[in-house]
């Protein structure tokens, strides 16, 4: 809590109760540790982000289990499957409703660049229309996989500038 | 309702314009597009052939007259067994057959599938719009002058377009489509074993 105290030396009486950090750092680790996704399961690769969020694998071990299916209350879209041209607009929707910051992970050869779908009705890979952080390799990619790019992606946003930009913004 | 084992007679009897079509696995019959509905109504209430299984199309090419053909699949669940009726469209620019959402109300994705794909119309459907690629695509993409790869056209939804610059492009190939052929060895039928380097930056050698 916040004490009435103006003093601003040493006082022994709230120590203990006061660490001193950086506001990047405190930012970020708030930002790595409850990174709430969008489940954008479009095809297969869903079946294995279920997975993910099932105990086996179990994804709230990095904070990330709150699977959102409102694009305002998510941090991170997790395109998992194939995009097609129908469905892309609505990718890109849902991408512009999530409010800042947001994140991209793009899971599976299909939602990286269209994968084995060489074909008129898909889209060549998500980044086309949304910027992507992280790519998977894998059809479909195996849950570790899923929970190594979460991983990247924390490592990533713990590298952020995020109190200038709060400030900024 | 009589067994199915004897379509054959029953169709050649009931309708003398029916002929038998080349088949390898169930009975297969033509039809003339202007007697379908009656034939495909004997099928279902005379012999049996109670469920419609598929309706679907070919397209033999721009080249062939007639060029399409619309194909209905008919399975008896008295009988168990299937029953295949074909019908050339007459118009090849226009392609139109009589829509069977009458008989099947099952019909009607099925002929909107085959409206989407092959651009044929069904007279008499009740909501004849496309069903797999959005309103307003302007191909019919398994007609066979389509490229699998697709053609240049704009993304159903014109906002986001705008946003993003992005439009529906041709898939890029690298060589492919990369199916193995059958007939030979393993070593030969493989896509590696043909020369399918080039790519988009590497134009495909021509044939000499
Ligand atoms: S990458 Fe493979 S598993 Fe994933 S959506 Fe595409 S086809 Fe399915």
């Amino acid at each position: 809590m916040v004490s009435p105290s103006t003093e601003i030396a040493y006082n022994s009486k709230i120590e203990g109760d006061v660490v001193v950090s950086r506001l990047d750092a405190v930012i970020n680790w708030i930002r790595t540790n409850s990174m709430w996704p969008m489940p954008m399961g479009l095809a297969c690769c869903a079946i294995e982000l279920m997975a993910v969020a099932a105990a086996r694998f179990d994804i709230a071990r990095f904070g990330a289990e709150v699977m959102r299916f409102s694009p305002r209350q998510a941090d991170c879209m997790i395109v998992a499957g194939t995009v097609t041209y129908k469905m892309a607009p609505q990718v890109r929707r849902i991408y512009d409703q999530m409010p800042a910051p947001k994140w991209v992970i793009a899971m599976g050869a299909c939602a990286s660049t269209g994968g084995m779908y060489r074909s008129y009705a898909v889209l060549q890979g998500v980044d086309r229309i949304v910027p992507v952080d992280v790519y998977i390799s894998g059809c479909p990619p195996r849950p570790e996989a899923l929970l190594d790019a979460l991983i990247l992606l924390q490592a990533k946003v713990r590298r952020e500038p995020a109190a200038r930009r709060l400030f900024r913004a | 309702m009589t067994a199915t084992a004897d379509v054959a007679t029953f169709l050649t009897e009931r309708f003398p314009l029916v002929a038998g079509r080349p088949s390898l696995d169930y009975p297969a019959f033509n039809a003339p597009a202007a007697q379908v509905l009656e034939v495909l109504r004997g099928l279902r209430d005379e012999a049996g052939y109670d469920l419609l299984a598929d309706v679907t199309a070919i397209d033999w090419s721009a080249a062939k007259s007639p060029r399409f053909t619309v194909v209905w699949h008919l399975f008896s669940t008295v009988g168990h067994q299937y029953v295949r009726l074909a019908a050339d469209c007459a118009d090849d620019a226009h392609p139109s057959m009589p829509s069977a959402t009458g008989l099947w109300p099952g019909a009607n994705w099925h002929e909107r599938e085959a409206y989407d794909m092959f651009g044929l119309t069904f007279a008499g459907h009740p909501d004849l719009r496309r069903i797999l690629m959005w309103d307003g695509y302007p191909y019919f993409p398994l007609r066979k002058d389509f490229p699998l790869a697709g053609l240049d056209t704009a993304l159903p939804d014109l906002a986001v377009a705008d946003e993003t610059g992005v439009s529906v492009k041709p898939a890029p190939y690298m060589g492919g489509p990369f199916v193995a052929a059958p007939g030979s060895t393993i070593e030969a039928g493989e896509p590696r074993a043909k020369d399918q380097s080039w790519s988009e930056g590497q134009e495909k050698p021509k044939e000499t």
